[in-house]
């Protein structure tokens, strides 16, 4: 105990030091020295049988949870504040709804809500189908061969980061040397970066193309787990393929579909960031039909530097997401209480 | 299966069917990258003619001369930040987040629901970027370091600690931690030398989607590094076509285009950040699906 005391005091004696150097400093040594306290603790409770080992394995990972995700947590009542980085955040004045009404008086706030769950939802829809509809397809192939290669071409695109998805979406659409505009528009003059006629089908298209892998191979996995006596039983009834498509496999994949679909549903307030700041190219002219929350908060952050915009964006995101979430949760624990999360 | 010769008329058509359905879905998903490919690797001032094409009209390699002979200092540092950032988070990742998912899968673990709630809580909720961007800069100073690659988001999240914990209850029976136990293993021996060398393909799966993560991640970058000493290749790539679409916009491209990286060389940068994934990759597809399956891989 005697070490913590003196290393209380010498943590006093640092903090007024560290007034005068770079404040990530005197962070960093706060840190070190409360480090030293906690680790002496820590052993004296161990000796004492309070702690187990365990409780020092879950130590670095709990560490990181807390920093990473539940620091930024107690952080959302900046949303309250009215940011003023010259007198830093905490002494920054409350101003309390502030923020909130600038948001919902201006006309963005309803545009990125009305982007975000019409995308997503066009997303769920879309992307559902086809990767059920290809997922059929790779059960049903009976060539390992094959199956491999196709299941290997349809999964590359979900290897690659959003970064370089926009590179071939620009060799597709760039008004210079596009494949599209040089090969069907070369007479004419087309942009298709300023035209936003165009992007809600690319955009669907894109992510589509980039989740079929991943929808497909869990539909895949679903379908080969159905038992194969099902199948059979039906034929002997006399049903033909189309009939089993429809009476044995859509049915028996009905717990896989009610499954994704809630867990997208809970998601539906959420965007890809990648998806819709990279595809477009964070395009001015196309913010109308390209603009969903995470990005605005984004632009509002750190290019037009409205950070109550931006903050109380962000609020309004985290709160209606984590309703949602528990909504949809609970809705699924009371079809089908194997499937809840929680 | 049935043998080809059992097959049925019905079963001969719908494998051709699905046949058709595949080969559809597989090229829509490679000729991207065959363009990309091959826009690349085709003259520059052929390009701005014919645009990019899926069979060069006329190759040639000078984008990758200019990005690695000429110019070769910042791609090389990029590709190097890229490998270290990689290598180094995936194997922190590996090191911190099996402990805690190991120690909440235990049973005999006082503790376990109340972490697994604290772990299962990060999935439900968040702060939102600016709480967590104003953290990283004025708390821990992180901007331009390449910490700011490696700590924020990408070391772990929820969801790898909630497939890993479910891996090590279904798959390490409780008598064999007791007989290690009996033998006077310590709980960190037991870890080291019974767990993870059973655990071997968990950790193949889980490496591999933070490894991805970590080489795929620009978001970081465009957020903490301003510097571009401290670019990696991704977010090199983020920040080059950032600039190529002010050009775009503007209208007048010719004007401006002469500073800018000229149209194929573009391409070629890309390439270079997709080449050494697509070739690691039927290495690591087994654990890739795999990792799907679990659910773990993001879409």
């Amino acid at each position: 105990m005697a070490f913590a005391v003196l290393s209380a005091t010498q943590m006093a004696n640092i903090m007024q030091g560290a007034k005068k150097v770079e404040p990530a400093f005197g962070v960093t040594a706060i840190a070190l020295l409360g480090l030293l306290i906690i680790i002496r603790a820590a052993h004296i409770l161990y000796r004492n049988r309070v702690l187990n080992a365990l409780d020092f394995m879950i130590l670095p990972g709990a560490l990181y949870l807390l920093i990473n995700n539940y620091f930024p947590m107690f952080g959302l009542f900046i949303a309250f504040k009215n940011i003023d980085y010259r007198i830093g955040i905490l002494r920054s004045p409350w101003c309390g709804f502030d923020n909130f009404k600038f948001l919902f008086r201006s006309v963005d706030a309803w545009l990125i809500t009305k982007n975000t769950i019409l995308y997503n939802t066009a997303f769920i829809l879309v992307g559902n189908i086809i990767g059920i509809a290809v997922g059929i397809c790779l059960a049903t192939m009976l060539s390992k061969k094959f199956l491999k290669v196709y299941q290997t071409s349809i999964l590359l695109p979900q290897l690659i980061s959003y970064v370089i998805v926009a590179y071939i979406a620009l060799a597709f659409l760039s008004n210079e040397a596009g494949f599209i505009t040089k090969t069907f528009f070369s007479d004419k003059v087309v942009n298709f970066y300023t035209n936003k006629n165009f992007w809600p089908y690319f955009l669907v298209a894109v992510n589509t193309w980039k989740g079929l892998g991943y929808s497909s191979i869990i539909y895949m996995s679903s379908i080969i787990s159905i038992d194969k006596n099902l199948y059979e039983a039906s034929s002997l009834d006399g049903a033909n393929k189309i009939q089993q498509l429809f009476h044995v496999t859509l049915p028996m994949l009905k717990s896989t579909i009610i499954t994704l679909l809630i867990m997208q549903v809970g998601r539906i307030f959420y965007s890809d960031f990648g998806l819709f700041y990279q595809v477009p190219m964070n395009s001015g002219m196309l913010f109308e039909v390209t603009q969903t929350i995470d990005t605005y908060v984004y632009r509002m952050l750190t290019q037009l530097n409205r950070v109550g915009m931006a903050s109380a964006a962000g609020f309004y995101q985290s709160i209606v997401g984590l309703i949602m979430v528990l909504g949809v949760n609970w809705i699924v624990r009371k079809l089908d209480p194997d499937n809840a999360m929680f | 299966m049935e043998s080809k010769g059992l097959m049925t008329k019905a079963d001969k058509a719908e494998q051709v069917i699905v046949h058709i359905v595949l080969i559809f879905f597989s090229l829509c998903a490679i000729l991207p990258f065959v363009l990309l490919i091959s826009g690349s690797m085709t003259d520059d001032s052929t390009l701005t003619i014919t645009g990019y094409k899926f069979w060069s009209p006329k190759w040639s390699f000078y984008a990758y001369e200019y990005l690695f002979v000429s110019n070769g200092e910042n791609i090389l540092r990029a590709i190097g930040i890229s490998v270290f950032i990689t290598v180094f988070g995936t194997g922190l990742s590996l090191l911190i987040a099996p402990m805690l998912a190991y120690a909440l899968s235990r049973r005999d673990y006082n503790r376990a629901k109340i972490l697994s709630f604290y772990v299962i809580f990060t999935i439900l909720f968040n702060g939102g970027i600016v709480p967590a961007y104003m953290m990283w800069n004025n708390l821990f100073g992180i901007k331009n370091t390449i910490w700011a690659l490696i700590f924020p988001n990408l070391v772990m999240n929820g969801f790898i600690i909630t497939i890993m914990k479910n891996y090590f209850s279904q798959n390490i029976h409780p008598a064999l931690i007791e007989a290690a136990k009996i033998d006077g293993a310590s709980e960190l021996m037991i870890y080291f030398r019974v767990i993870l060398p059973l655990s071997q393909p968990i950790l193949a799966t889980i490496g591999l989607m933070v490894g991805l993560g970590y080489w795929n991640d620009w978001v970081n970058g465009l957020y903490y590094i301003t510097d571009n000493k401290l670019y990696s290749l991704q977010v090199m790539l983020n920040s080059i076509l950032m600039n190529a679409q002010a050009l775009l916009t503007m209208g007048n491209a010719s004007s401006v285009s002469m500073k800018l990286p000229s149209i194929s060389i573009r391409m070629a940068i890309a390439v270079v950040g997709t080449v050494p994934i697509i070739i690691l990759y039927p290495f690591f597809q087994k654990y890739f699906i795999k990792g799907i399956a679990l659910g773990g891989v993001k879409e």
